[in-house]
């Protein structure tokens, strides 16, 4: 393979960790057991391959690896006789008879759900639940981890550290929900997923190549789950918004770094294996009830995907959709914000501007640039261009984007223009 | 695996005390249901409802000789100790399951909490 021990050790590590770890968390019973197990298997690994070179079956050698550090916990942990004795009076699940290889190989698909669902127990912060997700699923590093959201390798440890204790004291069973309790669960579960993608696709500082992975680690973790749970309809709402979104990732910077809007972006270059893919799920998502929140976000992005140029969007279905989201998630100054800026668009521009100046005076969205942003824009459609200017000059008090903060910049930059040459022109 | 189930809500936003039997007993109605089902599942070790906070007593003898005793709870917060049911459960879903049926979530808080082991 051409693959020194410590390429190889990084690439098990990433490939194989969850399937490594997920089959020891059933059976010895603890998560931090069973996460201190596989890592310990990869520490070796790395000495002993360094030393004698990558075996010709590297998975094979981790799992018995792992498996024989499994036994020697129990003996440690517990005389063997006591096991002994529970195991004849049939406690099996405990036994170390149980730890066959034969054990990585059974359930891959429950112990896949099982570990989704212990990371997103709704027990554990959504932060944690992240933390825990991307080091535990999708085999992070910690230090890869903390590098992906931005954190100091210390700090993400710490969460880490504190949630599998939580996980093991609270006993958080590591199963899959039952019926009853699926549908919230797989709420919460859904909900982490996507703010990993947004984590990754939302911020454009730190190290770009490694957010972006986070946008992949969060779309094939609905794929997985889509597979797992193919009747939940949300998941494929999920699945298709990100989809959509992460269609768009090469045109939304320009080489600069610089943010390019949705109506200014070159939509040749936008992933159409993707948008493929992720319409004819929004289709399915808009049919089957209940409709998530999520499949009506999908709907307004597949709207925008499926526009050839911006000025052909479907604006009056974009904002009847953003009404319905309204209707949907109630009082919620985001949407709201949204939701004006498509009834400009679909035509109504004095309207919309009359509703972001109302959720302007309401204070529901304090230091939140982009709402004096969208007024610029309103005004500057208007022709209010010293208007516009103001509310460019507020947004650009509030941003904390480099990008953003450019793309304003520019955009004040446009209306002076225009408000000067006005103005010369008395 | 012991649960300890805490129920809070905010006194002053409690109910007037029922002037009948009859208002009593629709208010205690879904309690005795729920603690009947805590029994007939086999989960209850135990609950009681406690007197509110005006009646506590709160002591101390941190950087003190001697003990001190203080009027009241230890914290003003804005939702009081009320109650509490010791469950057995299997693992924090079954507990939680059990939790989210208790009455006072639709008034109130519930705070679920393991019970440390020493074996």
């Amino acid at each position: 393979m051409g693959e020194t021990p410590q390429q190889a050790v990084a690439r098990l590590y990433r490939g194989h960790y969850p399937a490594l770890v997920a089959p020891l968390i059933r059976i010895m019973g603890s998560f931090e057991l069973a996460e201190d197990i596989v890592q310990d298997a990869f520490a070796q690994a790395l000495t002993t391959w360094e030393a004698q070179g990558v075996p010709p079956t590297p998975i094979a050698w981790l799992r018995r690896t792992a498996r024989n550090r499994a036994i020697d916990q129990y003996r440690r942990q517990s005389s063997w006789q006591a096991k002994s004795q529970e195991l004849a009076q049939g406690a099996p699940e405990n036994a170390s008879t149980n730890f066959s290889d034969s054990v990585f190989d059974e359930d891959v698909h429950d112990d896949a759900l099982r570990l989704i669902f212990t990371c997103c127990h709704p027990s554990l912060s959504p932060a944690a639940q992240i933390a825990l997700t991307l080091r535990t699923v999708c085999g992070f590093t910690t230090e890869e981890a903390a590098r992906a959201m931005l954190l100091q390798p210390a700090t993400l440890q710490q969460r880490i550290v504190r949630a599998k204790r939580k996980i093991d004291l609270a006993k958080i069973p590591y199963t899959v929900p039952d019926l009853e309790a699926l549908p919230g669960r797989l709420g919460t579960a859904l909900q982490t997923i996507y703010l990993l993608f947004t984590e990754g696709y939302g911020a454009t500082k730190g190290d770009a190549l490694i957010r972006h992975e986070l946008c992949e680690e969060a779309i094939r973790l609905a794929r997985l789950l889509a597979s797992l749970l193919p009747e939940q309809a949300s998941i494929r709402a999920v699945l298709a918004l990100m989809l959509l979104h992460h269609s768009r990732r090469h045109a939304r910077t320009d080489s600069a770094g610089d943010l390019i809007t949705l109506d200014m972006q070159d939509r040749s270059t936008w992933d159409r294996d993707l948008i493929a893919e992720a319409l004819p799920m929004v289709e399915l998502c808009l049919v089957t009830p209940p409709v998530s929140h999520y499949a009506i976000e999908a709907a307004i992005s597949a709207l925008h995907a499926s526009a050839p140029v911006a000025a052909e969007t479907d604006w009056p279905q974009i904002a009847a959709l953003y009404g319905l989201l309204l209707e949907r998630a109630g009082e919620n100054p985001v949407i709201e914000l949204n939701a004006a800026v498509a009834v400009a668009m679909a035509g109504q521009v004095q309207e919309g501007l009359d509703r972001l100046d109302s959720l302007d005076s309401s204070n529901a969205l304090p230091n939140y640039h982009l709402l004096p942003a969208a007024r610029g824009d309103l005004l500057a459609r208007l022709g209010r261009w010293q208007d516009a200017q103001e509310a460019f000059a507020s947004a650009l008090t509030t941003v904390s984007n480099d990008v953003e903060r450019r793309y304003l910049q520019k955009r004040s930059g446009e209306v002076s223009a225009k408000f000067e040459r006005k103005t010369k022109n008395f | 695996m012991h649960y300890l189930l805490l129920i809070y809500s905010n006194e002053a936003d409690a109910p007037p005390p029922p002037a009948t039997p009859a208002e009593a007993e629709a208010y205690m109605a879904p309690w005795m249901e729920y603690t009947e089902n805590l029994k007939t599942a086999g989960v209850y070790l135990g609950g009681d409802a406690l007197q509110p906070t005006a009646t506590a007593t709160t002591i101390t003898a941190v950087g003190k000789t001697e003990p001190v005793f203080t009027d009241g709870p230890f914290a003003e917060t804005r939702e009081q100790l009320g109650g509490y049911y010791l469950l057995d459960c299997k693992d924090l879903d079954e507990a939680l399951a059990w939790g989210a049926k208790c009455p006072i979530v639709n008034y109130g808080k519930l705070e679920v909490r393991p019970v440390m082991s020493f074996d």
